[in-house]
């Protein structure tokens, strides 16, 4: 059996959109995986997304690409935006927010369920374009 | 944002009419929810057996709401779908939340 073909997307970076464009793809028939891995899936492809059109097109609306192909171990999934970098160059290491009953935190929990949920993610800036891959197992 | 909303014994009952709560919709669901939970009543309830798709700033709205009701009235939810669940157990927020498997029986609407 041949390894089915990668799925790419163009994205307006807008959380419209960006709902828009999971909502579709969660309903391919070519989407392979069980449900527990679309839910992973699409719970890290929707931080991650929605983190470009917050952090990386503050002021407007940028284009995003994003390609899943299937891997040994898991959905290995590339994005690519044209804005921003990343603070420091480098995909934030995602520690969870500091938690208490007085102070509960109502943000923060985007890299934290990346860095969960994916592994093997690689980040490079370069030319103007962020590159980032990552990998959502098959199992966890 | 569609949010049905009764009130049965001491508690409000909000059925979530979305199948999401996302990047998209958190604010709205925030600023409803407000506007619900003026009213009277101890404890909030929040069913959210038809959402079916919450990412971090959805998780963040229902923070919100905990906050806004204040130290003396509890937030609780209902009917959490496998991908909601996930976000919830990750983040530890299902220890936050006092957290009903479906919805309470007295809750449930009568006929």
């Amino acid at each position: 059996m041949s390894d089915p073909a990668p799925i790419c997307l163009r994205i307006t970076a807008t959380p419209v959109e960006v709902r828009a464009a999971l909502t579709g793809l969660m309903a391919r028939p070519d989407l392979t995986g069980d449900s527990d891995f679309r839910q992973r899936l699409e719970i890290a492809l929707a931080e991650i997304l929605n983190n470009i059109a917050e952090h990386a097109y503050p002021a407007a609306p940028g284009r995003i690409g994003l390609c899943l192909s299937p891997g040994a171990t898991g959905m290995i999934c590339q994005v690519i935006d044209y804005g921003l970098p990343m603070p420091g160059l480098a995909a934030p290491a995602g520690h969870p927010p500091p938690m208490t009953e007085a102070n509960l935190p109502e943000g923060g929990f985007g890299w934290f369920l990346i860095r969960s949920l994916c592994a093997g993610l690689t980040y490079r800036h370069r030319n103007g374009q962020n590159d980032l891959t990552l990998i959502v197992p098959w199992h966890q | 944002m569609n949010l049905y909303a009764r009130e049965l014994a001491d508690t409000l009952v909000v059925e979530v009419g979305e199948d999401r709560i996302d990047a998209a919709c958190a604010i709205q669901f925030k600023d409803a929810m407000r506007e619900l939970a003026g009213r009277a009543g101890t404890r909030v309830l929040i069913d959210m057996s038809r959402v079916r798709f919450l990412d971090s700033s959805g998780l963040g709205a229902v923070v919100a709401v905990m906050k806004l009701l204040g130290p003396d009235r509890r937030l609780e939810l209902a009917g959490l779908t496998p991908a909601v669940d996930k976000v919830f157990r990750l983040t530890r927020m299902d220890s936050v939340f006092l957290i009903h498997p479906d919805l309470p029986a007295g809750l449930r609407e009568a006929g």
